[in-house]
Formats: structure tokens, sequence, C-alpha cells
């Protein structure tokens, strides 16, 4: 009854139903993320992020629609650090996110300060996620989870062994692009949930977590969507029981449920 | 006879650094050819080249008469890269699922492979002796088994070239003799193309219809018997080299 009572409130449904599409986009890239040792991206463009924020408190955009095509810009950028100037991957993410957050710093400075809701997109606060915002979070998950859906063997191929994937005609430029664009979509939209300091922690824990139990490829996506949803459910109700953040109560959650595969993993062997 | 891949005096430096000067060549349909030389001698470069990975600085090459920018008909060719001994172990892929990535030449976006193509899949596996451990993960097979697993994601397509850069680097020489055998018996049962990149003079040249050797540009391009036999290559190796490459008693 209780539960019930819980899920009739219009802001936890719309906590739920966001933040379960945003996991599953998250932790289905995270999945070729993690195994690409691309990890760090995430954490590179939430970073990014903050100076998009910036930039839509400044000139009065909504956030999240003035962070999405800076982020994803500095997605590419970061691409062709790597292809053209041939920078280490992890050289390229610490450089562009550095800007990333000099950029809001100054913006920031610029305005005079933002004393609104900054936290909140530092710490994020889905429980406060509007209608529109809900909207565009299942609408753009629902075009990642497509997309990756739609080039699954080619981005399988790739994450295994590039070389082989380029002999089987797969153009591998153009696949790799289309992965740190959707990447850059789904930490724009994850601020909200976790939280632009949080955000690489759905992207990897989930996947790392599904790594240790799952058996199979699709089983790995499987069980790290399972575990993501499982997480921002769980979270978003004992934050709301216990008066906790949700976006810290999320990635805590994740975490336990790591300790627990690993657990799991021990007994199994 | 139809050519498979013919190159015209190409020349590759990479970093000022000559990789590969004046290297002409023609692989027959049919062939089974094994590239051999010394470590830096250019094997990898000009396989890289074949394949459109990277472009020479000047000469042709012609991959089934079109040139490998253009080539389309990438389910013709099977290729085992050198450095698979390099992926994350962890991977959590199943055999079957490598496997099946093989097929993905042969379709379009979006590519996936159709269910009626199991029976490739499971013919590639009985054909590298891997029906076995076909639902284990990758990350758990010995290095021999994930070399031959990487084989059947070649021959999946049943391709007309099948290209292989030191697939036995991983193998202890028994298992290395018994795969040498197993690709003869490929080109000669299917016709299939085979051009593998080796260090194992010897033990290739039991097998194969042709060698390559190469140093930077071709020092020889024959069978194992005209190597053998050539003065040329005493001279270049020293008659002793030449003796124990070619295990003579003569």
């Amino acid at each position: 009854m209780e539960i019930l009572d819980f899920l009739s409130h219009g802001f936890i449904q719309k906590a739920l139903l966001a933040g379960s599409f945003i996991a599953i986009s998250c932790s289905t890239l995270g999945v070729f993320l993690v195994l690409r040792r691309l990890s760090l991206i995430g954490d590179g463009l939430a970073h990014v992020t903050f100076g998009g924020v910036a930039m839509g408190m400044l000139f009065g955009v909504l956030p999240l629609y003035a962070a999405i095509p800076v982020v994803m810009a500095s997605s590419i950028a970061i691409l062709k650090l790597v292809e053209r100037a041939r920078l280490f991957g992890d050289a390229a993410i610490g450089m562009v996110s550095s800007l990333g957050i000099a950029g809001g710093i100054v913006l920031a400075s610029v305005a005079g300060g933002f004393n609104i809701d900054l936290f909140s997109y530092l710490f994020g606060n889905i429980l406060a996620i509007s209608e529109s915002e809900v909207i565009t979070s299942i609408g753009v998950s629902m075009g990642v989870i497509l997309m990756v859906l739609l080039l699954f063997h080619e981005l399988l191929s790739l994450t295994f062994d590039e070389e082989s994937a380029r002999a089987s005609g797969i153009k591998t430029g153009r696949i790799n692009t289309i992965l740190v664009l959707l990447t850059a979509l789904t930490v724009v939209l994850a601020m909200k949930v976790v939280g632009i300091m949080l955000i690489s922690s759905l992207l990897i824990v989930p996947p790392v977590t599904a790594l240790q139990i799952a058996r199979s490829f699709r089983g790995t996506m499987a069980f790290a969507s399972g575990i993501s949803v499982l997480s921002v459910v769980a979270g978003v109700f004992l934050s709301v029981v216990l008066d906790l953040p949700t976006g810290a109560t999320i990635v805590i959650l994740n975490f336990i449920l790591f300790i627990a595969s690993l657990v799991y993993k021990r007994l199994r062997a | 006879m139809p050519v498979a891949v013919q190159a015209h005096e190409l020349y590759f430096a990479y970093n000022s650094i000559q990789v590969l000067s004046n290297v002409t060549f023609t692989l027959n349909t049919g062939d089974y050819c094994g590239l051999v030389g010394p470590n830096g001698s250019g094997k990898t470069t000009l396989i890289r080249i074949i394949l459109g990975f990277s472009g020479a600085d000047a000469g042709s090459l012609t991959l089934f008469e079109e040139t490998p920018l253009t080539f389309r008909r990438w389910n013709k060719i099977g290729y085992v890269p050198q450095r698979l001994a390099a992926f994350n172990p962890q991977f959590p892929a199943t055999v079957k699922e490598i496997v099946a990535l093989g097929l993905l030449s042969k379709h379009s976006f979006p590519r996936r492979p159709f269910k009626y193509e199991a029976e490739s899949i499971e013919r590639a596996l009985k054909l590298m002796d891997i029906v076995g451990i076909a639902n284990k993960l990758i990350g758990e097979l010995s290095g021999g088994q994930q070399q031959r697993v990487f084989i059947a994601r070649a021959l999946v397509n049943e391709p007309d070239l099948l290209i292989l850069d030191e697939p036995t680097a991983a193998l202890d020489p028994e298992i290395r003799e018994h795969f040498f055998g197993v690709l003869r018996n490929l080109n000669e049962t299917s016709g299939t193309t085979i051009l593998i990149v080796t260090h194992d003079i010897g033990s290739i040249g039991k097998y194969a219809s042709t060698l390559l050797y190469l140093d930077k540009k071709v020092i020889f391009h024959g069978t194992f018997d005209e190597f053998c036999f050539s003065a040329d290559m005493g001279e270049y190796f020293g008659p002793f080299s030449q003796h124990v490459i070619c295990h003579r008693h003569d």
C-alpha cells in the first residue's frame, strides 16, 4: 500500500520514468566504453556539461538544451585530437574537460555567479525533473538505445578488434564518431539524474558489475541495463524514504551491487 | 590465372624511414604463400597496404583487380591480425559471438548475421575443431584455442583470400605445424588463396606453394625448393643458414 502511495506521486513517476530510460542508455553505451577503455570520456564530457549549463544559465536557455550542442562538439573535439593530432585518449579527455570547467567558471564569473540551481546540476535532482525534461529524456534515450541496437554488431566488432572490423568493411571512423556523439547526449541527460559530478558512475559501474556475472555479450548488456534500472528505482525510493540526496543514493546503490557481484563471482568460482 | 593481389613497385616510408622499396609481386588465386622476413622487414606494412589501412607512397596495388581504397567486396577477404593477443582477456563474448562477427562483411546496414547463417558458423567451428567450446567466453580459453577462434572468424565467410599476420606466434611448434596443414587442406579443397606472415620459414616451406621473402624489398619469390636450391639465397643467407632453414642433409 505504501509503495502504491509512493508511486502515485507525479514527481516520483516522472523521476522513475526518465531515470529508467536514462539508466538503460547509460549502461548500454557504458559496456562499449568500458571495454574500449574509454570509461573516462563520460567523466570528461560531464565536466564540459558544466560549461554548457553555465552558458545556458547566462543566456537564459534551458541548461539541458544549451549543454547538448556544447558537449556534442566537445566529444568530436576529443575524437579529432586523438585521431588527427595523435594525442593519447586520456590526455585529450583531460584537456577538453579542463577547458569545459574553465569555461563554466568564467561564464559564472561574468554573470556575477549563479546562485539558483547550479548546485542541482552538479549533484543532480531527478525528483525536480520537469515534464518537458522527461519527454526529452525519454525521446533521446530511446533514440540512443535504438542506435545501439541497430549498430550492435558493428560496435561489438569494433570493440573487440578494430583492425578486423575495418577489414570487414565497417566504417570504423564513422562508428567511433556515432559512439562519442551518443555518449555526449547520454551524459547531458544523466546530469539530471545523478549530477555532473557523478555521471561517470552511471556509465561505468553497471557495465563493470555486469562483466562480473554475465556469460555472453548480450548477457552483459542485459545485466548492465537491469542493474542500472534497479539502482535508479531503488535509489529514488530510498532517497525519498530516508530523505537522502537521490543522485548520491543511486551511485552508492550501484557500488553495493558491484560489491555483491564480486562476492557472487568469488562464490561461483 | 586470375590474380588475387598484384603489387607493382610499391614504396612506403614511415617517419622518413623507408619500410618498403620497389616491392613487386603477384599472388595468383589458389596460391598458398608464406610471407617471411626478419623483424621490421615490412611484412605487416605490406598487409596493411593490401587491406587499405595505409596507402603506399608510390606504386600500385590491386586486390581482385580493384584498388584497396575502392574495394567493397570485403566478404571475399578473411583477415587474422597480428595483435589479437593484446585483446582484453575479460571481454565478455562467447566463441560463437566472436565467430559470427566474421559474417558482418556480407551485410549492409543494419549489419547482423541472419539465422540461416548459423550453419556457416557451425562449419567454421568444426573446421577449427572448436565446437565443444562454442559457448565459452573467449577470455577463458588458452592462447592456442583463442587463435583458432580468430581463424574460424576469418573463415566463416568462406573467403576467397585469407590473410593471416603471424597467426601462429602463440602456438607451440606441434600445433603450428598442424595449423599450417589445416590451411593447406583448406587451400587444396576450397581453392582459398592464402597469404600468411610467419617467421618460421622451415615449417611454412613444407606446406605453402610459394615463399615471398621480404626485407624492405622482395628478396625472393618462388617455391620452397627453389628457395633451398637458389645460389642467390645461398649467397644472401650464407650456405649454412640456408641449409638450416631448409633442413637439407645433402
